[in-house]
This record gives structure tokens, C-alpha cells and sequence, in this order.
């Protein structure tokens, strides 16, 4: 018995070393790192109050808070980030967490819409995805989101815009190297909503990809759109296993 | 009304040291940026930051341009008693901003 443990301890220390998948986090200066490690210097805890201020808020026609359905946050919203993009069967299509958020303040808050990007939807995505933090990222067995998540995988390694570069080129083949004065991270999406330092503020893993896509000058998609959707489904495969660290701070 | 955090202990021993760090969520604006149009943007700063300690100065600065957005600063001082701590920031466009926080001296 204790040599059966023994070897399935060796086998999960190599799986554990064979691992070469980074957190951007472990690409950051050690002053950024500091800030992330903080919870009072953080600045996205500011986003974060701000979400979990909203979860008891009443709101919309229903005039129904978060709480009032889903209970106290810390419960009911633990690892739920973890399993996004998901299936939404509504509209037959993967839907990130911000989205599903937005549908629930639609369908049982009875309010207007939450603007993508805005300060409203990314207050209550942080809180709910910071829930989950320290658990790993576990996207669903679902078969529904196979297609979309090979075409994400596609788009990966797609050659776009006028600079005709894959994301794959930089952040497989590159990873590590540097950007001009920018250390190219493994783009795993471990910590979003982030505090970007560039930013001087909260955005959404969707803001971070047009960024990059208008980097490679190509035509960035619109907010929501599901090419941004299958991007982040094929992110979230790659990256399972790794810790969520919401809410993350990059430089 | 902007969002602020306030880390401290709650209570402290008298003549203790306690550090404390606070947080604010402000654009600091510089005035120099040109917007989406072209045209600058109006200078929006938190110029001034204090910390009264039941009604004396302990702590205060001045804040200036080359400040990040949501400036995070962090002060210590000496628990003498109990009482409650008073942060202001005040800036540009009126903008004023107070909390409150009550220490616990023993």
C-alpha cells in the first residue's frame, strides 16, 4: 500500500514538473506581483466591493437583487467561473460569464441590459468570479460546445491582419520572448476580469483579445460576438487545471 | 459617490503603530490626454488627501499629475486613543470624499 502511494506521489510530482503552462502572473515583475498579492492594494478590489454592493441591490421591474434567488455570493457562486464559456441552450450558442450574468439581469431582474465593458457588468462579473478563486479552471464535458471550440482553436492558429501573425505564432511559439518592452505572456486567462496597469482600469478577457487583435492591425470583433466566445472556450481547454486568480493584475 | 477601501486594524494597543492603507477609485484625469476627438480632456485630479484623527491632522498629501488612477496610499500612526479616523480627498470638479473608520484603543 505505501508503495503504491509512493509511486502515484512520483507520478503526480513529474505531472506536476512536465507542466510548462504560466500564469502571466509568473511573467510579471515582482513590484506587479505585489499589487495582485494584496487584496488592499489591489485596485480591482475597488470593482469588486462595487459587484458585491450590486448582488444585494434590487433592481429591474422584478425589483429582485442577485440574493434573493442565488443566496449569499461565497456558496453559491464558488466555482462557477470556473466552468465558463458554457452552453447557453436559449440561444444554441457558448456564452461567457459576463453574458450570463446579463441574461439573468434581463430575464428574472426584468432591467435593461448591462452595456458590454461596462463599469456595472464588470463590478458584478469580478465579485462573482473572484469566488472562485484558488479553484482550477474546469470547462465543461459538454458536446454542444465541441464545434465552437474547434473553431476557437482554428482562429488560434489563423495568420490575421496586415501584421499576418496567428495568436499561436506569438503566445505558443513565443511565449516568454519579448514584444518590444513586453514580455510575451502564455495567454492563459486565469485572472478576469483584470486590472490592467495599461488600462488604468477593470476589463474583460473579450477587451484584452480585440486589444491583441488590433495589434496584428486586423478588424477587431464587436463586443459579444461569438468568434470572441470560441476564442475563449479553446483559452479555457488549454488552460484547464489552472488556477483562477480573479481578480489578476497585469502590467 | 466613489468607491473607497480602508485596510487597518480595528482595534490597536495604546502606543502601537498601525498602518494604514486606503484606496480610491479616481480617473486622475492629467489634462494633458487628448480624447476620442481630438480635444483635450478636462484635468480631473484628487489634489489633496488627509487623515484627522479625532479632529487632529495625522497625515496628509498633495496629489499631482503624475499619480496613477485610483491612488493607493498607505500611512502609519500612533494609536494615542480611541477614537475615529476621518480621510477626505478632495480635487478637482468638487470632488470631495469622506470616511469614516473608528479604532479601538486598549
Amino acid at each position: 500500500m505505501r508503495r503504491w502511494w509512493l509511486a502515484l506521489c512520483v507520478v503526480a510530482s513529474v505531472g506536476a514538473a512536465s507542466d510548462t503552462r504560466r500564469s502571466g502572473f509568473e511573467f510579471m515583475t515582482p513590484e506587479t506581483q505585489a499589487i495582485q498579492r494584496d487584496d488592499a492594494q489591489n485596485p480591482a478590489m475597488l470593482w469588486v466591493q462595487e459587484g458585491a454592493a450590486a448582488w444585494e441591490r434590487k433592481a429591474g421591474t422584478a425589483a429582485r437583487a442577485c440574493i434573493d434567488c442565488h443566496g449569499a455570493a461565497p456558496t453559491s457562486m464558488k466555482g462557477v467561473a470556473t466552468r465558463y464559456p458554457a452552453f447557453d441552450a436559449a440561444t444554441r450558442r457558448p456564452i461567457t460569464l459576463g453574458q450570463r450574468i446579463n441574461a439573468c439581469v434581463v430575464d428574472r431582474q426584468h432591467a435593461a441590459a448591462l452595456v458590454p465593458e461596462s463599469q456595472e457588468l464588470l463590478a458584478l462579473e469580478s465579485f462573482v468570479a473572484m469566488q472562485s478563486r484558488g479553484l482550477p479552471i474546469a470547462p465543461p464535458e459538454d458536446p454542444r460546445l465541441a464545434p465552437f471550440r474547434e473553431r476557437g482553436e482554428k482562429l488560434y492558429r489563423q495568420r490575421v491582419g496586415q501584421l499576418d501573425l496567428s495568436c499561436a505564432q506569438c503566445h505558443d511559439e513565443r511565449a516568454g520572448g519579448r514584444l518590444a518592452g513586453a514580455t510575451i505572456p502564455q495567454a492563459h486567462p486565469t485572472g478576469y476580469p483584470i486590472y490592467r496597469l495599461e488600462w488604468q482600469g477593470l476589463g474583460s478577457l473579450q477587451r484584452r483579445l480585440r486589444g491583441c487583435i488590433s495589434g496584428v492591425r486586423a478588424e477587431p470583433f464587436s463586443y459579444g460576438a461569438v468568434e470572441l466566445t470560441e476564442l475563449e472556450l479553446y483559452l479555457a481547454r488549454r488552460a484547464t487545471g489552472m488556477k483562477i486568480e480573479t481578480p489578476a493584475v497585469r502590467p | 459617490m466613489a468607491r473607497a477601501l480602508i485596510t487597518m486594524p480595528k482595534t490597536a494597543k495604546r502606543g502601537e503603530i498601525v498602518e494604514i492603507r486606503t484606496l480610491i477609485a479616481h480617473p486622475m484625469e492629467t489634462g494633458y490626454r487628448a480624447g476620442d476627438d481630438g480635444q483635450l480632456v478636462p484635468r480631473d485630479l484628487i489634489r489633496r488627501f488627509s487623515c484627522r484623527y479625532d479632529g487632529e491632522l495625522v497625515f496628509s498629501a498633495e496629489l499631482f499629475p503624475a499619480v496613477a488612477a485610483n491612488p493607493y496610499i498607505t500611512f502609519c500612526t500612533l494609536a494615542t486613543a480611541s477614537g475615529t479616523l476621518q480621510f477626505s480627498w478632495e480635487g478637482d470638479r468638487g470632488f470631495s470624499q469622506t470616511e469614516n473608520v473608528v479604532l479601538t484603543v486598549t
